[in-house]
């Protein structure tokens, strides 16, 4: 028996993975970034 | 290239250069993936689902690319003994390991309503498996090495000996010719039509530029958590002294 597969749902699902995960990294570096920035320049005394 | 060695050059030319390239590979990767789903045509063959590929082969050489670059630092940090280039491996390991694990998702999706399978122990799949698994013990033997004081010479030696992955993940296609087909960009020429091939480079690019922004991040963050540390150990001197 074939599989009746709406090629559509698969390419929305690759969409969200691939953009939620890229997105995703990109917050999560640039908030280790900012707050590890902030930490040295608070040990500077700035 | 010693000079760019310098914590203080490097700071003053990463920080211009983060936000542009993050600007600029946004904008490209999102102009492709809107090109790339709304105006391409289905292929003849994969019908829809090619519209994944413009997600899934920018990842997957960016995974590899990844590790290359790991290599590529951990030799200049071992001949050279940058420690720049220690912190350039580290900070290419988390990249490298979140689109290893998005082109074998994304693969997967692909590979369903196309194969009719999820998963199949193909040479290519299996080799990016192993260079998944590569990065998350790179990760951690970096992260331990620091916590327990350990050289950073054991991470670096280990991110050498792993690029032996590379040559294999790239070859795994001609060697064990299975499900995945065979390399459709090579030097100079490819077999994809040029209605798929502008949206697929745009994407590499995009993604490239996002995948370097991401690596500037992560470096900073490195550098500054190592210069915040060494100023409370000399505060802490000081008091003690």
């Amino acid at each position: 028996m074939k599989e009746a597969l709406d090629q559509w749902d698969f390419v929305l699902a690759a969409y969200a993975v691939g953009i939620f995960g890229t997105l995703a990294m990109i917050g999560w570096s640039w908030v280790e970034m900012r707050r590890a920035e902030m930490r040295r320049d608070k040990a500077r005394g700035r | 290239m010693h000079g760019f060695a310098n914590p203080k050059r490097f700071l003053s030319i990463a920080r211009w250069l983060t936000p542009l390239l993050l600007a600029a590979g946004m904008l490209l990767t999102g102009v492709a993936l809107t090109w790339g789903f709304f105006f391409v045509p289905p292929d003849r063959l994969m019908g829809e689902t090619v519209r994944i590929l413009f997600l899934h082969v920018p990842t997957a050489w960016l995974g590899m690319g990844g590790w290359t670059a790991i290599a590529v630092a951990s030799v200049v940090f071992l001949v050279w003994r940058h420690p720049l280039a220690s912190l350039a491996a580290r900070a290419a390991a988390v990249p490298g390991f979140v689109f290893t694990a998005l082109c074998l998702i994304t693969g997967s999706i692909w590979g369903r309503p196309t194969w009719g399978t999820w998963w199949v122990w193909d040479g290519r799949l299996t080799s990016m498996l192993v260079l998944l698994f590569l990065y998350a013990a790179y990760i951690a033997l970096a992260q331990a090495a620091e916590r327990e004081g350990v050289s950073p010479r054991i991470p670096a030696i280990f991110g050498l000996l792993g690029a032996i992955n590379i040559p294999i993940i790239n070859r795994s296609v001609v060697w064990w010719n299975l499900l995945h087909q065979p390399p459709s960009i090579t030097m100079g020429k490819s077999a994809i039509d040029a209605e798929f091939l502008g949206p697929l480079l745009l994407s590499v690019a995009g993604f490239s530029l996002i995948f370097g922004a991401v690596v500037l991040m992560r470096m900073r963050a490195l550098l500054a958590i190592i210069q915040a540390e060494a100023r409370l150990r000399r505060r802490a001197n000081e008091v003690a002294g």
